[in-house]
């Protein structure tokens, strides 16, 4: 039994018995995990390089994480302090890397589609650690997961992804994951953050109306204003978006039904999120972080075997 | 085809083996049984079983241990595994250990066991039991401290342990592999 494909580049071209079988294997990592020794030698012939060409704290921690445990070796790039300021082109930078006798390569970059033009390019298993604005698969899978986790399943859940929905990959992918895991999903925020068309493209209800959504929801995954992708101002200011958008102890309380808080991080307290609500009993935000690392693990095993490094006779 | 052990057979072949590990093991208070993922496990709750129905007095520590990620033909292109269940809730640490898998074929997979079980912690020592032990066919120096039968078989002949759980009736059979 392994993946479907030979990258984990996005949610979109995974089939829904591939994120079970993903599902299937986190389980057993996570057991790993609740040992005192956290750690399998399953690659310890393989080596694994980060390549980031954008800022992460969680995610590459995680990832780091997850290939130790695995037993990999690991190298970690970052595009700063690199050849890249040197101005060395994408290839080459992971065809340098790789002729080192890389096996596989987990990439962030800021460009949407950078490691799928990748995979066109180079042999071994490449997995996207988050593309512009595109997708960020693995943070779908562990969302997915840890709503599994807490409900019991994914099926006929109500979810509800809140913010900033353009710019968001893991919207994206969360969109993907959990529509292909048979969740209905709806996505809220101001008019300008939501891409036109999202509703019928994807299969999914679209709301301006904060409370409309949280009341209909089993689970409300709240995302971070990336500001840093917004080129032009889409709203007047974060207070204002604080007031109308942001999810607080209040708004929670006054609800008819306990929901479950997500949020991928890095949270910008007071803004999407109030303290009161991301540090209280119904938020699952330090979960997912945890789930993470088996996600990760399972992900690595799976794709792993898929790199063609057969050892000839 | 042909069979090794009939229902019958396996039944008492199985209770013979209950009885030596009473004899070797008995009261328990430091022994524990591990089934190996994924056919081992329908063996060793079968031992289990029938162990708590002879010393109902008796507390017997029993866990499963899968040994999916300490495979040593991993890097080998072979299939991806998809892992089972591990579940060791006690300490192994100075206990004495009993594996229990269906079929001693090569030894690899006895041999992955070991590593995975020290995961655990540090046994005093290490014991096999295996229903069907097919020697001559051994890839590493490991040996069965009790096996049910033991069997001469061509590499190209397939060992298959039908059990009521799962396949409908319990049977031991040799099969001729397709050609």
């Amino acid at each position: 039994m392994s993946l479907s494909v030979k990258h984990l580049l996005g949610i979109r071209d995974l089939k829904r018995q591939d994120i079970e079988t993903i599902f299937q294997t986190a389980d057993q990592f996570k057991e790993v995990l609740q040992r005192p020794i956290k750690k399998v030698p399953t690659l310890r012939d393989t080596t694994i390089v980060n390549v980031f060409f954008e800022n992460s704290t969680r995610t590459r921690i995680s990832f780091e994480l997850a290939e130790k445990r695995l037993g990999a070796d690991v190298v970690n790039f970052s595009a700063s302090g690199s050849s890249v300021s040197k101005g060395e082109t994408l290839i080459d930078t992971v065809n340098n890397i790789l002729s080192m006798k890389v096996d596989m390569v987990v990439m962030r970059h800021s460009a949407s589609g950078a490691p799928h033009f990748l995979a066109k390019h180079i042999d071994v298993p490449i997995v996207n650690a988050g593309d512009g604005i595109n997708e960020h698969p693995t943070q779908a899978l562990l969302d997915a997961f840890s709503i599994r986790e807490r409900l019991g399943g994914v099926e006929g859940k109500k979810v509800a992804i809140c913010g900033d929905i353009m710019h968001s990959r893991v919207a994206l992918s969360n969109i993907y994951c959990l529509r292909k895991l048979g969740a209905e999903v709806t996505v809220v925020g101001p008019p300008t953050l939501i891409p036109k068309h999202l509703a019928a493209a994807l299969d999914v209800n679209v709301t301006y109306n904060l409370r409309e959504a949280l009341e209909w929801c089993d689970v409300a995954n709240v995302l971070r204003i990336q500001l840093e992708r917004q080129n032009t101002p889409l709203f007047s200011s974060l207070r204002e978006y604080s007031l109308v958008y942001g999810v607080n102890r209040a708004l929670l309380e006054s609800l008819n039904k306990e929901i479950v808080i997500m949020h991928p991080g890095p949270i910008n307290r007071g803004v999407e999120l109030s303290s009161d609500a991301a540090d209280s009993g119904q938020s699952i935000i330090l979960q997912q972080v945890e789930n993470g690392v088996a996600i990760r693990m399972a992900a690595l095993y799976l794709l792993s075997g898929r790199g063609g490094k057969k050892l000839e006779a | 085809m042909k069979t090794i052990l009939s229902d019958k057979q396996q039944a008492i072949t199985i209770d013979r083996l209950c009885h030596q590990l009473i004899e070797n093991h008995f009261p328990f208070d430091n022994s524990v049984l591990i089934g190996l993922q994924p056919r081992g496990i329908y063996l060793s709750d079968r031992i289990y079983d029938n162990l708590k129905k002879l010393l109902p007095e008796t507390d017997i520590r029993y866990g499963k241990i899968d040994i999916t990620f300490y495979r040593d033909d991993f890097s080998q292109g072979n299939t991806i595994h998809v892992p089972n269940e591990t579940n060791i809730d006690f300490s192994i640490e100075n206990k004495r250990v009993v594996l229990i898998d269906d079929v001693l074929y090569t030894g690899r997979t006895t041999r992955s066991a070991l590593d995975a079980m020290l995961d655990f912690g540090r046994p005093s020592a290490v014991e096999l039991l295996v229903l069907i032990d097919r020697r001559f066919s051994r890839e590493l120096p490991i040996q069965a401290d009790y096996t049910g039968r033991t069997i001469d078989a061509f590499i190209t002949q397939k060992v298959k342990v039908l059990w009521k759980e799962r396949d409908g009736k319990d049977e031991v059979v040799l099969e001729n592999d397709a050609l």
